[in-house]
Formats: C-alpha cells, sequence, structure tokens
C-alpha cells in the first residue's frame, strides 16, 4: 500500500470538484449540527423533566367555609378529611399524603410572599385552604391516577396537579426537538444524496485513470479507496464544522436557559462530547457507506 | 499460455456470435497476429482474455488459470500478468513520460525504490531515453505508443495484448513500433497483436490467426496477412 499515492489521488479529487466538496462538506455540517441540536434538547428535556418530576406533587385542597365550590358545603368535617387520608395512603401510588392546616398553609403563604407585605395584609388565614400535599411515587406514570381518586370526594374542593402544568412545557419542547430532528433527517437524506453524487462525479473524471488502473491489475480496493476516502474527508470536514456549531449552541442557547432554573440543569461537557462524537459516528458512517455503494455501482471489474 | 476450448461469445440482445466456436491454443513466447475485417471478433478476443468479458459457452484457460473459476477478486492478479496496448494509446494527460509508466506499479502497490529503478530501464527499452520529463502531448503518435508499451511492459507481464497497436501511426513509424513488440516478444512474452495493417504481418513472418464473422478461417504458423496461396 502506497499512502502518499493515495492520498495524493484524494487530494486530486477534492480539488477536481471543488464545488460539489465545498457544497458537500456544508450541507455535512448542517445536517449534523442539527441531528446533534436534536439529541442536546433531548438531553436538555431529560435533565430538566427528571429534577421536576421528583418534584412534582399534586395538593389537594379542602373545603373552607368560603369556598364557592358547588361541591362543597361548608367546612370539611372531619370524617371527610379522614377519608381522603385513607384513600390516598392506601393507594400504592402515593408515596406521602402530607396535611397542610390553615394555619400552616397560612404560614407559608406569608414566608413565600414575604417581600409583598400588602398583599399579605390583604388576606387572612381563613382564605387559605388546608390541604393534602401529596407525594408521588413515580409522577409521570401516577399522576392522573392519584389526582382522579380524590378529585371531587366530599370535602375535595380543588386537585391542583403540577403535572398539567409541566405537560404544556414539555409538549413545547419536545415539538420543537421534534422539528429540528425532522429537519436533520431531510437534511441527512440531502447529503446522502450528495455524497452520492460528489462521488459519481469523481468517478466520471477520473475514468481515465481508474480505466488504467483495472487494466494493470489494480486491485478494487486501491481503486475505489481513494474516492472512499474522499467522501469520508468531506464527511470529516463537515462533521468538525458542525462540532464547532454545537459548541456554539450548547454555549450560546442551552446554556442561557439556566438563568430561567434556580438550579443546575445545564448540559455537562461529556454530553456535549457523546453528542459530538455520535455526530462524527453519523457523518463518517454515512458518507462511508454512501461513497461504497455509489462505487459498486460505477466502478465494476 | 492461452487456451481457447470452444468458446462461443453472444452479446445480450444480439443474434450473431460475436466469437463462435474458437478453439485455438496461443504457446509461451509466441507471436501471433490476429487479422480480420472489423466486427469480426478480434476485440472480443483480447476481451476474453482479460476477463473483461465472460464467454457465453466454452472454457478460456490464460496462464494456466481457467478463467470460469477464477473469483472477481482474483482478476486484478491475472491482469498483472497481462499487459495491454490500444490505438488509441489511452496515457494520462496530466503526467509526463516517467509518471505514466510508473503510474502501472503505483496502483498495483510496488514499492518505490522498485520502480525507480524498473522504469527508467523500460523507458530505454522503448527507445525513448532522455524523454521522461516529456508530457504526452509533447509527443508523437509513436513516442506515445511506446509509452503505452513501457507501461504495458513495466511490470514484465507474460502476455501483451495489443489492439491495432500501430492503427493510428504511420508506416514508417509503425516499423519502429513493431521492432519494440518484437523485442519484448524476445524476452519471453507471449505477444498477441490484432491489426489490419496487411504490410506488418507480411513483413514479420509471424503466426497469424484469421478471424471473420466470429469464426477461425485461417492460422497459420508463417503467415501473411491476406490469403497465401
Amino acid at each position: 500500500m502506497r499512502s502518499n499515492f493515495v492520498f495524493q489521488e484524494i487530494w486530486v479529487g477534492l480539488r477536481r470538484n471543488l464545488t460539489m466538496t465545498v457544497a458537500l462538506i456544508v450541507v455535512v455540517a448542517i445536517s449534523l449540527s442539527l441531528l446533534g441540536t436534536g439529541l442536546l434538547f433531548v438531553k436538555q428535556v431529560n435533565s430538566t423533566r427528571t429534577y421536576w418530576q421528583s418534584k412534582v406533587e399534586i395538593s389537594v385542597y379542602l373545603c373552607t367555609a368560603a369556598s364557592p365550590n358547588p361541591n362543597c358545603h361548608g367546612t370539611i368535617t372531619p370524617a371527610q378529611q379522614q377519608q381522603i387520608q385513607t384513600t390516598l395512603t392506601s393507594m400504592p401510588q402515593v408515596e406521602s399524603a402530607t396535611y397542610v392546616s390553615q394555619t400552616q398553609a397560612y404560614q407559608l403563604f406569608k414566608q413565600d410572599f414575604s417581600n409583598d407585605p400588602s398583599y399579605v395584609s390583604t388576606v387572612k388565614a381563613t382564605d387559605i385552604p388546608p390541604s393534602f400535599e401529596i407525594k408521588l411515587r413515580n409522577p409521570e406514570a401516577d399522576y392522573n391516577i392519584v389526582s382522579s381518586a380524590v378529585n371531587g370526594a366530599p370535602g375535595v374542593d380543588s386537585v391542583i396537579d403540577e403535572m398539567t402544568i409541566l405537560d404544556k412545557f414539555y409538549r413545547l419542547l419536545d415539538g420543537a426537538r421534534n422539528a429540528v430532528v425532522v429537519v436533520a433527517l431531510i437534511l441527512v437524506v440531502a447529503a446522502i444524496l450528495l455524497v452520492a453524487n460528489t462521488i459519481r462525479l469523481s468517478a466520471f473524471n477520473r475514468r481515465r485513470e481508474t480505466g488504467i488502473m483495472r487494466l494493470v491489475g489494480a486491485s478494487n480496493f486501491y481503486i475505489q479507496l481513494p474516492f472512499l476516502l474522499e467522501g469520508v474527508i468531506a464527511g470529516l470536514l463537515g462533521w468538525a464544522l458542525a462540532a464547532a456549531l454545537l459548541i456554539g449552541v450548547k454555549s450560546l442557547l442551552l446554556n442561557n436557559l439556566q438563568q430561567y432554573f434556580s438550579y443546575n440543569v445545564g448540559l455537562s461537557a461529556t454530553d456535549l462530547v457523546e453528542v459530538i462524537l455520535l455526530a462524527m459516528f453519523v457523518g463518517v458512517l454515512l458518507c462511508g457507506v454512501t461513497s461504497f455503494v455509489t462505487l459498486r455501482r460505477y466502478l465494476r471489474v | 499460455m492461452i487456451n481457447f476450448d470452444n468458446v462461443t461469445k453472444i452479446y445480450p440482445n444480439q443474434n450473431r456470435a460475436a466469437l463462435e466456436n474458437v478453439d485455438l491454443t496461443v504457446n509461451k513466447g509466441e507471436f501471433v497476429f490476429l487479422v480480420g475485417p472489423s466486427g469480426s471478433g478480434k476485440s472480443t478476443f483480447l476481451r476474453l482474455i482479460l476477463k473483461e468479458e465472460r464467454p457465453s459457452d466454452g472454457r478460456i484457460h490464460v496462464a494456466g488459470k481457467d478463467l470460469a473459476r477464477l473469483t472477481n477478486w482474483k482478476v486484478p492478479h491475472l491482469r498483472r500478468r497481462i499487459g495491454c496496448v490500444f490505438q488509441d494509446f489511452r496515457l494520462l494527460p496530466n503526467k509526463n513520460v516517467y509518471q505514466n509508466v510508473a503510474f502501472a506499479l503505483e496502483v498495483i502497490g510496488k514499492p518505490r525504490r522498485f520502480i525507480r529503478r524498473v522504469v527508467p530501464e523500460v523507458i530505454d527499452l522503448v527507445g525513448l531515453e532522455g524523454k521522461h520529463e516529456r508530457m504526452p502531448d509533447e509527443l508523437s503518435g509513436g513516442e506515445q505508443q511506446r509509452v503505452a508499451m513501457a507501461r504495458a511492459f513495466v511490470n514484465r507481464p507474460m502476455i501483451l495484448l495489443a489492439d491495432e497497436p500501430t492503427g493510428n501511426i504511420d508506416p514508417a513509424t509503425s516499423i519502429g513500433i513493431m521492432k519494440v513488440l518484437d523485442r519484448i516478444n524476445r524476452t519471453g512474452t507471449t505477444v498477441v497483436m490484432a491489426t489490419h495493417d496487411a504490410a506488418i504481418v507480411d513483413s514479420m513472418r509471424k503466426r497469424v490467426i484469421e478471424l471473420e464473422y466470429g469464426k477461425v478461417v485461417r492460422d497459420q504458423v508463417r503467415g501473411v496477412y491476406g490469403q497465401a496461396y
């Protein structure tokens, strides 16, 4: 194997159809970076979701004398309260159900709005309903079952399920992620077609050389290798661009998300490296396999 | 060296056979002219030897190998033992004389030291000494054909196939080309040359195989181009 001969051939091939090569590199770069962005999104969504889900609680607000809810007939009776407590604690999905009395709730309320004393002063302790704060074992799967079990039970004013609020947020994120992935996949198809075309053009440009190579008994491997590597090198250049873009996406876009969260949702450098390596794998595989398949069609023995 | 055993070749979508029941043997070191009008099957004959085509019927042995049993993977190794020269030279226009000849060795992975030693020898053999740096478009037709012959011979093939090598060259220059082919033949290389050039065939007095409509109509040991009476 004469490696410098092979590299010389690759260089000639890449230079001869420069425009196609540049187009190929750009399309590979964009498709890989979109694919990578999609993956980063998935990781980001998962990291926030895991955090949120461990925090999600269901609040069951109980009737007070002031409740306008028709389900309420005055303040909840101790029997009703006992009934709800039993229902909740007997459910296997429930990790814990804590009763928060009106006084406790009022204290919490005062704490939460301590920076707004005028607001606090308009609210009386009796305005804040008592509640059960329910922690779930597996919030994602079980919140519907638990919330519907107590919703509408005698003495229950309303059930506030944090999951439904989060769901809207996640649906938005999932939609954005799906859109990115779909566009990335379309571009991957475009990249495949471009690789095939570039290699075909390259093979056509060098049909004289390859004809002589066949004639003097060069092995198929030797004839095809420069073309194959041409595709792979273009893929790698595209990937390098994509890697730079992905680092940009993470540091400019995703890291800004952090400011909306009070805890750490940022992706680690490992996540980024993982995505970039995956993009390389996809890029090289895409270019290599497409080149190989194209060559089998255009450079027959 | 080359053995055709009742070989028939019919190209797809064609009623007439390009070669029909061709049965002949070319021995090691022989010089054979293949003559006949255009379309008589000369090129098909050469392509079958290279395994660029497969026979529709019959068996072909080249250099002791049964071509039907040769896997695609091994075909390049067969071709390394066969040199080829064409009417249109088929040189690489962007490489000089030395590079054109060296190309044939580079692509079969020969070491650089070997190439540097062997290529000048062969360029001398075909009579192009001192013209290593010339580009093909700076050479005459005869000189270009010499480069092509050097490229075909540089790997010391057992067989040299020449498809009308003098077809694009004037008669005076052709004599020089034939001298080179003769020189190559004298090194023990079997030469099969398809040609229309009666003067050359008549002057060389070598074995002549005449094809007509794909059939061997004449096979003479020391023949001439036209019918010998």
